[in-house]
């Protein structure tokens, strides 16, 4: 075994013979596909398809939302809300999301019933993550600084041009369920 | 006896043979309403009319008057995607008493704390739950028959 090491680093170490140009072409090609295939894994893991494949309930509630369905056509998909969508944080919430396959195999939320008995805690997770992160998937979209209050309501100008723009609260504070059922809400800030 | 009995029956079969009055003249029967405009409008029974396009409710508007005095208020802004069911009521999250102050909303009424005996309870009562019982969203539509009500000089 030791050998076989050894070798592998003599290998590794000694100049190639191979001319230069296919080397780099061996790179590039190996890059492309290595970062390619890793980016549609990454991908494949953000659909909605693959959400629903444990979560199916849940999938089902955003279809009576605005996130869902609008006069515009523009759709939020779980991912938008429930993935960060610059690279590190992204990754770090998918490296967390691999103890969550733990779940998946035994089946913590497989029924209806064992979802609804779980989905208090599930929410709170969520609404917990968003306010660290001050909302940051939310803020994706509906950006602070480009709100034409003049085109909102007044009881949502009350609300955004004091408590939001002051920075005291964060979006997820007050809207909490828009795209799903909530849970029961006794004793949560607001309700 | 027997002959007018014959000239009834003679009268009737007269009746029946002859063209329908409303078949506009040819075989075919052409109106089943009897030429009268209902609620759905001037629509054979048979046909599928044409729906009316959704109203549109606006976002938020000045509070709206009441008609008399014991009409429950109606509610000025939208309730698109409000859940109001056994864990949540987004209705109370801003009109409940603890509420109401921070958020600049209207109080619900003391009498929503009665229970069907006449106690009082420390929340609202369950036959009071369900906020869009009574109070109702308003679009700008047009009332569908005419209506002469006038509130009562207290309230105009």
């Amino acid at each position: 075994m030791l050998n076989l090491l050894k070798r592998l680093w003599l290998v590794m170490k000694s100049p190639s013979s191979a001319a230069m140009g296919f080397i780099l072409i061996l790179g590039f090609t190996g890059g492309i596909i290595f970062w390619g295939g890793f980016n549609m894994g990454m991908e494949a893991t953000n659909s909605e398809e693959f959400c629903a494949g444990c979560h199916a309930p849940i999938v089902k509630e955003i279809k009576e939302t605005i996130h869902y369905s609008n006069r515009s056509g523009v759709r939020a998909i779980c991912s938008d809300c429930h993935v960060p969508h610059n690279w590190t944080d992204k990754i770090v919430r998918k490296v967390q999301a691999s103890k969550e396959l733990v779940a998946f195999a035994m089946g913590t939320i497989s029924t209806q019933e064992k979802f609804e008995e779980r989905r208090g805690y599930l929410a709170n997770r969520e609404w917990h993550r968003m306010k660290e992160n001050d909302s940051q998937e939310c803020r994706n979209c509906h950006e602070f600084d480009f709100m034409d209050f003049s085109e909102q309501g007044a009881r949502s100008v009350k609300q955004h041009s004091t408590a939001l723009a002051s920075g005291e609260k964060t979006c997820v504070d007050c809207h909490k369920g828009i795209a799903h059922q909530l849970p029961n809400m006794e004793g949560i800030e607001g309700w | 006896m027997k002959k007018l009995l014959t000239a009834i029956i003679a009268a009737g079969i007269v009746a029946l043979t002859a063209s329908p009055v409303w078949s506009d003249g040819s075989d075919e029967l052409v109106s089943n309403t009897g030429g009268v405009s209902s609620l759905r409008g001037l629509v054979e029974i048979s046909d599928i009319n044409k729906s009316e396009p959704m109203k549109r409710v606006p976002r938020d508007q000045q509070p709206i008057d009441r008609n008399y005095v014991q009409q429950p208020p109606l509610v000025p802004h939208t309730t698109r995607g409000y859940q109001v069911n056994l864990n949540a009521n987004k209705c109370l999250s801003c009109h409940s008493f603890k509420n109401a102050g921070d958020m600049g909303a209207t109080k619900i009424s003391v009498t929503h704390f009665e229970a069907r005996d006449g106690t009082t309870l420390s929340d609202v009562s369950p036959r009071r739950y369900f906020c869009l019982q009574c109070h109702v969203t308003q679009a700008d539509a047009k009332p569908l028959v005419g209506n002469t009500f006038q509130p009562v000089d207290s309230l105009r």
